[in-house]
């Protein structure tokens, strides 16, 4: 058998295969469909410093291999997240790590140091990258300083694991991955949707209450896979790695352009059981091809 | 306990111009869990390139002996499309059951006056509700709106369960107009509504129902990505904040929506 352990700096995960923020809830949704302790990790709803009610609807359209959202980061906070749901989820026996949003950098630091304390939580996601709301989100990820300004801050309070969501609204998504690593960062996860639009053609009206939103699933593969490919030969630090994975054949395609861990998103919405399922190809395609550990595979492209 | 199961097509009904009826068993003969009036299924779509997501439809009949659940899916696009295009022996993959259900009365007098109105394909949940009514000893009272007659579906089931009243748009069975224009809501008094169907309709019926003080339930389609509440897309405004349709609903309580601001 293959060994599946790797590190993101000092998390250690049982294997590489996590599920994504926005698209698995808090893992309670799932726990009827899979033991959520297999996972290498669970990376929670997006959070807060204060309660989000989320973007109106229409929130969702679907497209072609894929779909928008623009749900807005709704989230009770992150006090009623310590208060309520941590104890609920804290003993899945896998790393919880919740991913951080705001809409200033005090709001980011705020969130992150009220996370510190919790045993459970070993590291968090700082999400620079949310396309679907007006202040912060987005805009910190997209440029190579206030990215930066927000890992720097962030990184002087929070001595866990941080890791960076990067948007792939960018030109060069390696510049930002680089400013996030000179400020600390210890891995960066990328990548956040890219920012899309649908319109009913017959209404003549947009089909998202925010006009635009987040384009994720397997049609984003290929773009991701690249931006992948790109930072894993701009940073030293691991990266982790998603956009559109399905299969385990995505996953180990992800590994070998450089990602050190995955994550499943919204395939997860259409086969709850599909990280599982991904998890044990993985395994198996290491053994056949006896490769000893899935470490071995980082960044092993053949050009 | 929430499932994911690959379900054998035990047959495949076309019942008018767009809608069929889908008789669905589990593959490998394992008990359904039990289902409950108002729950719901996602069906996966499998083959059809524009189609990324599951499909939710509505459980409209639940037969514990035979093991069987009935779906009747309307031919409104791609993807339900392939659903209806699904042949005797064919395997679709179900996650259910997803969604609350309605309330049936506890403690109520039976005689206790039960109306049950349904729109288009949205009579489906009103079925099994009533099928689940009469079971308790209700006398459920069944008010089915549509186009024209050939909207009108699975009547003789309807008619087996309870009073069944019509009303179509161009007047081929039953009271011409909409359903909130039959004389038995001026004529009849009711205790309880519960409604499915288009959204302007369940409105109205909501409009009458807040007005003589009604207790009623209605039964939202909002649009979904997961159906079992991880991605918060398929949310309602109600009195307590956005809750999603898939878990909090699909069926609400009149009194906690907010349609009459």
């Amino acid at each position: 058998m293959a060994q599946l352990n790797v590190k993101i700096s000092n998390l250690e995960l049982k294997n590489p295969v996590m599920t994504a923020s926005g698209t698995f809830g808090y893992g309670t949704e799932y726990a009827d469909f899979i033991d959520l302790e297999r996972l290498g990790g669970i990376f929670v709803k997006g959070t807060t410093l204060e309660p989000r009610e989320g973007n109106s609807y229409p929130r969702m359209a679907e497209t072609a291999s894929g779909m928008l959202n623009a749900v807005g980061l709704q989230n009770k906070g992150v006090g009623y997240f310590i208060d309520h749901i941590y104890p609920e989820i804290k003993d899945f026996g896998t790393p919880i790590i919740v991913n951080v949003s705001g809409s200033s950098i005090d709001d980011y630091v705020a969130c992150a140091e009220k996370l510190i304390d919790l045993e459970k939580v070993p590291a968090i996601e700082l999400n620079i990258s949310c396309p679907n709301v007006k202040e912060g989100g987005m805009a910190f990820g997209t440029s190579c300083k206030s990215a930066a300004s927000v890992v720097k801050a962030v990184r002087s309070v929070y001595p866990k694991t941080l890791i960076v969501k990067l948007s792939p609204n960018v030109t060069d998504i390696s510049e930002i991955a680089l400013a996030v690593e000179s400020e600390g960062a210890d891995s960066v996860s990328l990548v956040n949707t890219f920012l899309g639009m649908a319109i009913d053609a017959e209404k003549r009206s947009p089909k998202l209450s925010t006009i635009t939103g987040g384009l994720s699933g397997p049609c984003i593969k290929p773009i991701a896979l690249r931006m992948v490919w790109e930072v894993f030969h701009a940073v030293k630090i691991p990266i982790i790695g998603m956009g559109g994975i399905c299969n385990w054949q995505d996953a180990i395609e992800f590994i070998l352009a450089g990602a050190t861990a995955i994550e499943i998103g919204t395939y997860n919405f259409i086969n709850p059981t599909a990280s599982i399922k991904i998890l044990e190809g993985i395994e198996n395609y290491l053994d056949r091809h006896h490769i000893n550990s899935v470490t071995d595979l980082i960044g092993q492209l053949e050009v | 306990m929430k499932k994911m199961l690959d379900m054998i097509v035990r047959s495949n009904e076309q019942l008018n111009y767009h809608n069929y009826l889908l008789k669905v068993s589990p593959a490998d003969n394992s008990p359904l869990p039990v289902m409950k009036p108002g729950n719901f299924v996602q069906i996966e779509v499998k083959d059809s390139p524009n189609t990324f997501l599951r499909r939710p439809i509505s459980v409209n009949y639940f037969d514990k002996q035979k093991n069987e659940m009935w779906l009747l899916v309307q031919d409104i696009g791609e993807g339900t499309h392939h659903i209806c295009q699904s042949k005797e022996n064919d395997i679709l993959n179900i996650i259910l059951p997803l969604g609350n259900s309605f309330t049936v009365p506890i403690n109520a007098d039976e005689n206790c006056r039960l109306l049950l109105i349904g729109g288009g394909v949205g009579t489906a949940p009103m079925l099994y509700l009533g099928k689940v009514l009469q079971g308790q000893g209700f006398d459920p009272t069944f008010l089915l709106g549509g186009r024209s007659s050939q909207d009108l579906l699975q009547l003789d089931d309807f008619e087996r369960t309870g009073t069944v009243y019509y009303t179509t748009e161009d007047g081929s069975k039953g009271e011409k107009g909409f359903v909130t224009d039959h004389s038995i809501l001026q004529d009849q008094h009711f205790d309880y509504i519960y409604t499915c169907g288009p959204k302007p309709m369940m409105m109205a019926v909501a409009k009458y129902a807040h007005e003589k003080n009604i207790v009623c339930e209605v039964s939202l389609e909002n649009l979904m990505a997961c159906g079992f509440g991880a991605c918060l897309c398929c949310v309602e405004k109600t009195t307590k904040g956005n809750l999603c349709t898939c878990t909090d609903g699909p069926v609400f309580d009149i009194k906690d929506l907010l349609w009459h601001n």
